[in-house]
């Protein structure tokens, strides 16, 4: 590394405490990778959460191209893991918050959503790669551009443009007086709140647990020395709850996201509003 | 695996601000798993569901055809038992008939042949009456001339005479005896 003064090191591996250097907290630069090919600067580069993120796509294809390439009637391990997976989303999200009927056509939709998400989200707590794809903001936020399209285009097209507008805006007559005020808030919660906070609740999820994880592995190596070994074992079992706990919050985050998509698009769909 | 990056390369790092690579890279690498699960995997899964849906129906089906094949089958059998059983009936009703009519005409046979018997025994008897009255009156004639010829001395074997006088004394005897039944 350079020795310009400016620079400070995300994680320096020869750091420990009584050693003379402060404990390097995770931060916002614990985020941010050089790329690995090309310029930070033009715009045109490769970096570590890409490589990552279509590395959790070709898991992804492969695991459901084993699984259901050639499913057969009598299911294998495999296709029944994967047939569990797609019956989840499909009985256990789509059907229920939209319905079967009107839900049919968004299944395929809501099941690679809530398989990419969880992929992406694995990639936590998986050796080596050990970086959450989706707190990178871009990703969550890509995600749900393209759920906000959908549901925008699918209001629209099912109520007309006055008909949508109502949809959004939470037009009801009978509100009176305050009804100017409600559409107001309405409009700007569906219309501007909804999106945002749907992709950055997965990043903020994402980001605070692995800045957890990052704490307490880094507090974990900078204790090791002298009397800072004792404190650096109950460091290290923290980082094994909060392996357990992001495994359990990565998975519920997927669904969460699915979920919300759901409820955008059944609320597109619904006759009154 | 660990890039270093300076602080001071991230001058613009808004962690809210989605970086347009990152953007891009998402939006493929989505677009590409949704395009694999709608186009192909997920279509021959539903294929594959909705065969093992029908395989789980038909297997009810087949049972259901069963059971009613069964049930005819049974109401087939019932009603052959049935017939059976009907026919077994008739048939009793018939033996019984038979064995009725055979023996009423065994009965009228014996009574037949009974009186055939009883008939030629009459007959029998009435011809032995008459030989052994034919052969008495001739004996009971000669005794009689014998003794009368004896008591009165004189031959009375002149045959006009002796026929004459006994059957005389027969008929006499005979009216006796048939007015002696006649009271009786």
């Amino acid at each position: 590394m350079s020795a310009d003064p400016t620079t400070v090191l995300a994680f320096e591996t020869d750091c420990h405490i009584f050693s003379g250097c402060g404990f390097p907290a995770p931060g916002l630069h614990s985020f941010l990778f050089e790329p690995i090919i090309g310029d930070a600067d033009s715009n045109i580069y490769f970096n570590k959460t890409m490589l990552l993120a279509l590395l959790g796509t070709v898991i992804i294809v492969g695991f459901f191209w084993a699984a259901f390439r050639k499913p057969k009637v009598v299911p294998g391990k495999l296709q029944m893991v994967a047939e569990t997976g797609y019956d989840f989303v499909r009985r256990g999200i789509v059907y229920e918050i939209i319905g079967k009927k009107d839900g049919e056509k968004y299944v395929p939709l809501m099941v690679s959503l809530f398989f990419f998400v969880w992929m992406m989200n694995l990639w936590s707590i998986i050796p080596l790669a050990q970086f959450p794809v989706t707190s990178i903001i871009a990703y969550p936020a890509a995600l749900a551009l393209i759920v906000y399209v959908i549901w925008m285009s699918l209001t629209f097209k099912t109520h007309g443009f006055v008909g949508g507008f109502k949809n959004l805006t939470g037009y009801d007559k009978s509100l009176g007086a305050v009804l100017p005020m409600v559409m107001v808030i309405e409009f700007f919660s569906n219309v501007l709140v909804r999106p945002f906070t749907h992709a950055v609740r997965l990043f903020a999820n994402m980001f605070a647990g692995h800045t957890l994880l990052l704490l307490f592995t880094i507090a974990s190596w900078y204790l090791l020395n002298g009397i800072g070994i004792a404190y650096a074992g109950v460091s290290f079992v923290m980082v094994l709850v909060m392996t357990v706990f992001e495994l359990f919050i990565q998975a519920v985050q997927a669904y969460v996201f699915v979920l919300l998509a759901c409820s955008f698009i059944q609320g597109a769909l619904a006759k009154h509003h | 695996m660990n890039p270093l990056v300076p602080l001071a390369a991230a001058e613009m790092e808004n962690p809210l601000f989605p970086p347009l690579p990152e953007l891009v890279i998402g939006f493929l690498a989505f677009v590409i798993v949704f395009g694999f699960l709608a186009k192909k995997l997920l279509p021959n899964i539903n294929r594959v569901l909705e065969e093992r849906r029908e395989a789980i129906e038909g297997g009810i089906e087949k049972a259901d055809a069963a059971k009613i094949e069964a049930e005819s089958v049974l109401e087939q059998y019932k009603a052959q038992l049935a017939e059976a059983r009907h026919e077994a009936a008739r048939m009793r009703q018939e033996a019984t008939e038979q064995g009725a009519a055979i023996i009423l005409e065994m009965r009228a046979e014996g009574q037949r042949q009974r009186e055939e018997i009883t008939a030629a025994g009459h007959v029998q008897i009435e011809a032995d009456r008459k030989a052994a009255a034919a052969a008495l009156r001739q004996d009971v004639g000669k005794l009689a001339v014998e003794l009368a010829g004896k008591l009165v001395g004189e031959s009375l074997e002149d045959h006009a005479r002796q026929s004459r006088t006994v059957d005389r004394f027969l008929e006499g005897l005979e009216d006796s005896a048939s007015k002696a039944e006649a009271a009786r």
